[in-house]
């Protein structure tokens, strides 16, 4: 999992540090809230990136989730986690930010390509052998298709994969975040997942076909 | 040997499986499902590495200069909140509801000279019937307008439904509202119809504006396949019926109020 994890004394830590900044903010101290911003703002980028696939998106999604979080401050329960809290809001923004954006090709599938170029593709990295030319153009390749479908799945889907899979979110949170139960949120991450790997094993598998689950031998 | 469904795999890979040991077990004797397991886990081992971009140390730092122009002097109270403006909408609900509520109470005022009581859960009940009748109303009246699109599955043009998303996020709000009452009423049967409903008006809420003929196709026939259509009706009709029941016979009240005027 990507996802950092900090120990659980630091986490506490955190969290109490976290509780008196917003204490203060809801007295009135405006500056407090910049130690949350500082604090929970790469976590929150890199959410909103993995969601929206496009770094100005992303930034907007962080601003926005700041924001509104300063705004709603006021329902936020001292018992809760403001790390967790933002995330969400920032995840909820994130789906609302995506279905407003008109469908455009050109930006889904160049502008990451364009943006990390080939020496830096960690795609690169997965196979470790010489990077010959036929090997760096499967691997542009794949990363292509990524992609591409990333952007086929459905925003909840693609919310569900990024929370469970990539960020290592727990089922509640995600089931929270797309307002359903936690037994629609787990089908959805199994429709997502099972969504990328129809149409990434022909890339990754290098041709191996999946066989037909659930049969007997 | 029973084979592991695709299901249970990436439930398992994904930590969500509910009978983690017993697949487990499975694995450890089965090299057809573990050969697929490893499958499943090279497409999600290629996605793990789609880089996130490194916005920098000083981020934190830029993010609030760019956002402490535009903070308030102090974060809103929590009943603020209900003044947004895609709040109205819900406190238009709850003000119909509170008239709705007005109204039977007058009509129990009637009763109660007529010597039948009504209860506060016969008020509360005459409330939810009509209040979750209206919302089934207009909810049957959206899946019929989307059952009955034409698409033309071969065109590839594209086709806008920002407008039915609209529809489904303002349904949702309130479906969720009712299910939940439905809930702690005990009433299973409408609990489980608006909780297909809700799924159903996810599904449309979360799809991108614009979708291809074929997806809206699939969407109809998600309605037809899960029948919720059907469901809808039912349960509305059923309503109507309660409605009948709990509601006085109008035309019985007004000549017992002539006579009483009379008299």
């Amino acid at each position: 999992m990507i996802r950092m994890q900090p120990s659980v004394e630091n986490t506490q830590t955190i969290a109490d540090s976290d509780a008196v900044a917003v204490e203060r903010t809801l007295a009135g101290d405006r500056d407090a809230f910049r130690v949350l911003v500082e604090r929970h703002s790469h976590n929150v980028f890199r959410l909103a990136y993995r969601m929206t696939r496009n770094r100005p998106d992303a930034e907007e999604v962080v601003q926005e989730a700041f924001l509104r979080a300063y705004q709603k401050l006021g329902k936020f329960e001292a018992r809760a986690n403001f790390g967790t809290w933002v995330y969400r809001i920032a995840a909820n923004y994130a789906i609302d930010r995506m279905r407003q954006r008109k469908k455009d090709e050109a930006r889904k599938v160049e502008p990451a390509v364009r943006e990390e170029g080939i020496e830096n593709d960690p795609v690169a990295l997965v196979h470790d052998a010489a990077p010959t030319p036929e090997r760096l153009a499967h691997n542009v390749e794949l990363r292509k298709q990524m992609e591409i479908a990333l952007a086929a799945l459905s925003y909840s889907e693609r919310t569900a994969f990024v929370m469970r899979h990539l960020e290592g979110c727990a089922i509640e949170e995600i089931a929270t975040v797309l307002k359903s139960s936690s037994g629609a949120a787990k089908n959805t991450v199994f429709r997502a997942v099972q969504k990328l790997r129809l149409a990434l094993q022909p890339f990754v598998g290098r041709g191996t076909q999946a066989r037909a689950m659930g049969t007997e031998s | 040997m029973k084979h592991m469904t695709e299901e249970q795999l990436i439930a398992y890979k994904e930590g969500v499986a509910a009978q983690r040991a017993m697949i487990a077990q499975h694995l450890a004797a089965c090299e057809e499902c573990r050969a697929e397991l490893e499958r499943i886990e090279a497409v999600l081992a290629a996605l793990d590495t789609l880089s996130v971009p490194n916005p920098g140390d000083d981020y934190g730092r830029h993010v609030w200069q760019q956002i402490a122009p535009r903070l308030p002097e102090r974060p809103a109270r929590w009943w603020q909140e209900w003044f947004e403006p895609r709040r109205l909408g819900a406190l238009g609900a709850i003000a119909a509801l509170l008239i709705i509520a007005f109204i039977a109470g007058r009509i129990t005022k009637r009763d109660h000279l007529g010597n039948e009581v009504a209860t506060k859960e016969q008020i509360r009940e005459r409330v939810l019937v009509v209040a979750v009748g209206d919302h089934l109303s207009k909810s049957e009246m959206f899946l019929v307008e989307l059952s009955n699109a034409q698409p033309n599955p071969s065109s590839e043009r594209l086709v806008n439904i920002s407008a039915e998303q609209r529809r489904a996020e303002d349904l949702l709000e309130e479906n969720r509202l009712y299910r939940q009452t439905a809930l702690q009423e005990g009433d299973q049967v409408m609990a489980s119809t608006l909780d297909e409903l809700e799924r159903f008006l996810l599904d449309v809420a979360n799809s991108p504006d614009e979708i291809t003929p074929a997806q809206l196709e699939k969407i109809r026939q998600k309605i037809e396949a899960r029948g919720i259509l059907f469901k809808v009706r039912v349960v509305g009709k059923e309503l109507q019926e309660r409605q009948k029941v709990t509601t006085p016979a109008p035309a019985q009240n007004d000549s017992t109020k002539t006579e009483r005027n009379k008299a």
